[in-house]
């Protein structure tokens, strides 16, 4: 445990003046940020939405590209940058014949790269939280103020972290063979592709392929949309189901690919 | 008899025999590293010196033989033995966007080895003034220098280095084996290094080992591998190849001739001083003459060809 402290600790030490690190903090305060700026211009014209249809408005700009493109590109990019560090500085050798166990040390890579995913989803809630919130200020004509978003927002971005951990072991796993960005980057591209159209063709069994799921999250949200449309004036109620088939498959598939690739680097030499 | 002898030995091999696929780079090896020494373990590029590196560092996992480090085996105690060396394999393992402070620092923090050590290790490599700029603007010599840094940090007694002066100019080859005899000598460590001159391992090695087609071919001291060659007498005069025809039809056995020296094997001084007077009563000007022992660069390549 304390070679996964330590090992874990240098893994942020190591990257914290990278892109790899910093792309999952300024990815969601730039995305945000240009949001805001986007609803500020635009202010006018939204003076009349009601606060939860603005809050949807407001979030679902990001959410709606999150399940498409943004989270597989995301744990494409992040896995890649993690395993980079040691390829591009020959590092894996020096890395296993320090005295700690092989375990801690590709754990550490493996969770360092976990983190970096929930830490970018987190501030993706954070920040579309918070600038929500500064607009209702900077702009007092818009009602974000009247419906609180926060639990339905923590709850999806939750889900799409639960449907990134199968995409990202298999990530992680190929980032770690192949030192190069093309075949995790390609292999990646073209199974998210497949599986955003598996996913948006309903077809019955999407929930096995784990590239499907962010997609699936995302539709998480507009399965669950409120049918009165807010037309009755009432705040209608929207719920998200947190575990679905294909969260029990995104984790048994992360579970799976971890420890397989556990095997794969004791067996294999290190270059 | 054996245990007694594998009581001093830091490092030792019992045949080690490694395959890749179809190929055997590691055939039998039976290393015997003393402690104390610098071992010097020579072979031609390709030789299964890495391979063998990375087996007793165990990156790669031993199929046959067996390896004992301190007297331990290895698969079972691989962390105990790991925290006691220090290794350097091929071209040293830097993280280039980071500063040589940072890389050190980075280790330190995995070793658990206070930041004092650090500044004690730039000192050592004389690194101390470029310790805050990115190691990627290092010279070649420098990143060495860093990376024997980085294989000294944890002060550890076993020193593994896989051609450690690699792209070092003469005067920094000379640090690092002023720096290694220092270590064995003053601080009992025990160095391993590989390398593919002999030329550049003769000058500090205590103990040497040959291998070639990943055979062992020579395995011994210094002194041992010295008492193989014979010495031979170079002489410079001002007409070489008149000189040397002229010693043989003196019935003097010449042993190689070139543009600049001849060569005559070594029998005494006497002989020597014999030769010298017989040249210059005939003429021949003798610029300069001298015992050399046989080139061990002729022996070494005599015994790796052999194979």
């Amino acid at each position: 445990m304390k070679g996964f402290i330590l090992s874990f600790r240098s893994e942020f030490y190591k990257t914290r003046k990278t892109m790899g690190f910093w792309s999952s903090v300024l990815l969601p305060l730039l995305l945000c940020l240009l949001l805001f700026v986007g609803f500020f211009i635009k202010s006018d014209k939204l003076i009349n939405t009601p606060g939860m249809m603005l809050w949807l408005q407001f979030a679902g700009a990001i959410l709606g590209i999150m399940g498409l493109l943004l989270l597989p590109m995301l744990i494409i990019f992040i896995a890649y940058s993690v395993n980079n560090v040691e390829h591009k500085a020959d590092t894996w050798k020096t890395l296993f014949s320090l005295p700690l166990s092989k375990l801690s040390v590709y754990a550490a890579k493996y969770f360092y790269a976990l983190f970096l995913v929930f830490l970018c989803l987190a501030l993706f809630v954070l920040f579309t939280l918070g600038f929500g919130n500064l607009l209702s200020i900077v702009k007092p004509g818009l009602k974000f103020n009247e419906y609180s978003v926060a639990g339905l927002l923590t709850q999806l971005y939750l889900k799409f972290f639960l449907a990134a951990l199968g995409i990202l072991s298999i990530q992680f796993l190929l980032s770690l063979l192949f030192s190069d960005f093309l075949k995790p980057m390609g292999i990646g591209f073209v199974c998210t592709i497949t599986g955003s159209i598996l996913a948006s063709n309903n077809w019955e069994y999407a929930y096995l392929f784990p590239y499907s799921h962010p997609m699936m999250a995302m539709k998480a949200l507009s399965q669950t949309h409120p049918k009165d449309n807010g037309v009755s004036g009432k705040m209608p109620e929207i719920t998200i189901n947190m575990f679905t088939h294909e969260t029990w498959v995104s984790l048994a598939v992360a579970i799976a690919v971890f420890i397989a690739g556990y095997y794969i680097v004791l067996k294999r030499s290190v270059k | 008899m054996r245990c007694s002898q594998r009581k001093s030995m830091v490092i030792s091999t019992q045949n080690l025999t490694f395959t890749f696929g179809s190929q055997t780079v590691v055939k039998s090896l039976s290393l015997q590293v003393p402690e104390g020494s610098i071992y010097g373990f020579l072979g031609p590029n390709g030789a299964g010196k890495t391979t063998t590196i990375k087996l007793l560092l165990n990156l790669l996992k031993t199929q046959e033989g067996s390896i004992h480090i301190f007297d331990k085996e290895l698969q079972s105690n691989r962390i105990e033995i790991l925290s006691q060396i220090g290794s350097l394999i091929e071209q040293p393992a830097i993280y280039l966007h980071l500063s040589g402070k940072e890389n050190l620092m980075n280790r330190a923090l995995l070793l658990g080895v206070p930041e004092k050590r650090v500044d004690d290790m730039l000192d050592l490599v004389h690194l101390s003034q470029a310790a805050n700029k990115k190691a990627g603007q290092y010279s070649l010599g420098m990143k060495q220098r860093l990376g024997i840094a980085l294989a000294l940090l944890s002060d550890p007694k076993l020193l593994i280095l896989d051609e450690p002066t690699n792209g070092l100019d003469p005067n920094g080859i000379i640090e690092i084996r002023e720096l290694l005899v220092k270590l064995t000598s003053v601080h009992n460590k025990t160095v391993f290094i590989s390398s593919h001159l002999l030329a550049e391992i003769q000058k500090m090695a205590t103990h040497v080992g040959i291998i070639n087609f990943g055979e062992l071919m020579f395995q011994g001291s210094i002194a041992e591998l010295e008492a193989l060659s014979k010495p031979s007498v170079q002489i410079e005069t001002d007409k070489t190849v008149d000189a040397a025809n002229f010693l043989k039809r003196n019935n003097i056995e010449v042993s190689e001739v070139n543009d600049h020296y001849l060569f005559v094997p070594f029998t005494s001084k006497e002989n020597m001083g014999a030769i010298n007077a017989l040249l210059n009563q005939n003429d021949y000007t003798v610029y300069s003459i001298n015992k050399q022992q046989q080139d061990l660069e002729k022996l070494f390549l005599a015994i790796t060809q052999n194979a």
